[in-house]
């Protein structure tokens, strides 16, 4: 399929700017990765707003929650990795725990950082983020829930927590789309199988639905946009009306959205669950796309992984 | 200039020896704590709520207050005596330190105790949080100052010093931080588990305006602090010296009361040394 390509964290920097020229009382701090991160245009254009930590991410974390102490909703970005590994004690006690609104947004999430290699690309900070208590946690799709969901985050009170990539993602949803923390949405509706995905691998799982409708299967397509809290309500309904579930994410299997649905899935309806996503190990250098091939992250992927949940079915 | 009157000093003194009193007995009572920390940084706190902060009890959260940030978190029972003696919440509850269900926490935590304006206890951590609460009081065009007190163990965790570059390199100069050079830490002498020295050396090689003091004299403390505020575009950081345990004869300088509560006859003779009585069974 062919898909429009937009960087999420281009648009996320240009929320930002939007944000304060329309009054709202935000903060971006950086750890000299404005410049990858995009957040370095906001400080061009709110220097007064803008604090480069340098590369200290524990500091930066610490300074955020103590400004955020005062009212103001501060927004704290870096890699993924060094946000959720790096300062991850930071987050968890002195933003956390107090439930300070600081709203984390990482950039560079998952195998498609490429070139850099494993020590760069981080396939757990679903995990560390989400077992946070009360830390809200936001994987978007595309520019326009990246857009929709730094508004929600403004003016949500509270941690949250949102990776991006580093490249350009399929745009998949409609501008005009409603968008709600919390709340998924079912792109494609099937009777057979409900494949439900979380940031880039969307797009793929819309491209696994086509090609099995092919071969005479009816695929749903799920985006799960809020990781935590889950949407419970609408994943029970796609178990309870296909009977037989794939998830997909650029995340290792482990303690990211296939465990957060299948928990779902067990304590309320259970049906099937394969899990599509990086299986375990660590990354390695290379192209995004050749990476996601060789993790295992592609349509084809997903497509196998459908027909096994199909076969495991009752 | 002399900006307080020995009637003052005689005030703060008699306070700080209430909150002795209380620390003792809260942390007897709880069966846990850590007297040793929370006794050193006594005279410091009781400078700053009974004299030098701008705050209302009855508001905590008064947006033009002065701040306080423990980063040595675990000296929480001297915060919540002060906070108790200026009237955030009743003595008595001082006694349900450490008690499941209740507001004072073994560390401190700003969502539970009013009062408490940042929660800490993982060392390292105050001193960020401390600044940032500075810089939106300068982006907000408050005058309000924020003081934090820091440990002689916990500057050996490496955020502190992304902090002390932080606020020099943004000229952080609403902030006053204490450095509670008590000498020890819980496996031993702060010199012989991890030697900061020359710490003074250090904090000013960072860019901070260093002021040392005897940390258990009143006069010496506020004529630091009222030094430190007139300091601009630098933070300040003050070396207090002190001695763990201060105000407990068996305590002073033991490595073994960091985190230990006294027992029955350590706790009798503590209070009989402080003469103020207990809490609900006033001398």
């Amino acid at each position: 399929m062919k898909w429009e390509m937009a960087a999420p964290r281009d648009k996320y920097a240009e929320t930002l700017i939007s944000l304060a020229k329309e009054g709202k009382d935000i903060v971006v701090l950086d750890a000299d990765l404005s410049s990858s991160t995009r957040t370095a245009r906001f400080g061009k254009e709110f220097p007064e707003r803008f604090f480069n930590a340098g590369i200290a991410e524990q500091n930066m974390m610490g300074v955020a929650a103590g400004l955020a102490t005062t009212g103001k909703t501060v927004f704290a970005s870096t890699f993924a990795v060094f946000a959720t590994g790096r300062a991850y004690d930071q987050i968890r006690q002195s933003v956390a725990h107090p439930r300070l609104n600081v709203k984390i947004v990482a950039t560079h999430a998952g195998i498609t950082v490429g070139g850099d290699g494993a020590s760069h690309q981080i396939i757990e900070d679903i995990a560390l983020m989400t077992a946070l208590p009360g830390m809200t946690v936001i994987s978007p799709v595309d520019i326009h829930e990246t857009e929709k969901a730094v508004r929600e985050l403004a003016d949500m009170d509270g941690p949250a927590y949102m990776r991006l990539s580093r490249s350009a993602m399929p745009v998949v949803t409609d501008e005009n789309a409603p968008f709600e923390i919390g709340k998924g949405s079912v792109l494609r509706k099937g009777d057979d199988v409900s494949i439900i995905a979380t940031g880039i691998m969307v797009s793929r799982a819309i491209e696994a639905a086509e090609e099995l409708k092919e071969k005479g299967i009816s695929a749903s397509v799920v985006n799960i946009s809020t990781i935590k809290p889950i949407d419970r309500p609408l994943i029970v309904s796609e178990a309870k009306r296909t009977g037989a579930v794939v998830t997909a994410e650029e995340h290792n299997v482990i303690g990211g959205l296939g465990y957060a649905v299948a928990s779902v899935i067990s304590e309320e309806y259970p049906v099937p669950v394969k899990m599509v996503g990086i299986e375990d190990t660590f990354g390695e250098s290379g192209s995004p796309g050749e990476l996601l091939e060789k993790y295992g992250l592609t349509a084809a992927h997903i497509m196998v992984a459908a027909e096994d949940a199909l076969r495991m079915k009752r | 200039m002399k900006n307080y009157t020995d009637e003052t000093v005689r005030m703060i003194a008699e306070k700080a020896r209430i909150m002795r009193r209380d620390i003792v007995q809260m942390i007897y009572t709880a069966g846990s704590g850590h007297p040793g920390g929370s006794l050193s940084a006594t005279d410091i706190i009781a400078s700053l709520y009974f004299h030098v902060m701008r705050h209302r009890p009855q508001e905590p959260n008064w947006p033009d207050r002065d701040r306080f940030v423990l980063s040595k978190g675990h000296a929480a029972p001297a915060l919540y005596a002060a906070l108790a003696e200026s009237g955030y919440f009743p003595v008595e509850e001082l006694l349900n330190l450490r008690k499941i269900g209740h507001m004072l926490q073994g560390h401190p935590s700003m969502k539970t105790t009013p009062g408490v304006d940042m929660s800490t206890g993982s060392l390292g951590q105050g001193l960020s949080a401390a600044i940032g609460m500075a810089l939106a009081g300068r982006m907000d065009r408050k005058d309000y100052m924020v003081y934090a007190i820091l440990g002689d163990g916990e500057i050996e965790e490496g955020q502190i010093w992304e902090a002390a570059m932080f606020a020099a390199h943004y000229k952080v100069d609403n902030l006053v931080a204490f450095l509670d050079k008590n000498g020890l830490q819980i496996d031993g002498p702060t010199d012989a588990v991890m030697c900061s020295e020359p710490l003074a050396d250090k904090w000013i090689a960072f860019g901070w305006h260093v002021i040392e003091i005897d940390g258990h004299d009143i006069p010496q403390i506020l004529d630091a602090i009222a030094e430190a505020k007139a300091i601009k575009e630098k933070p300040v950081m003050i070396i207090a010296h002190t001695v763990k345990g201060k105000g407990v004869s068996f305590m002073e300088n033991v490595v073994g009361f960091h985190g230990k509560a006294p027992n029955d006859e350590q706790y009798r003779q503590a209070i009989r040394e402080i003469g103020l009585g207990e809490i609900g069974v006033m001398k």
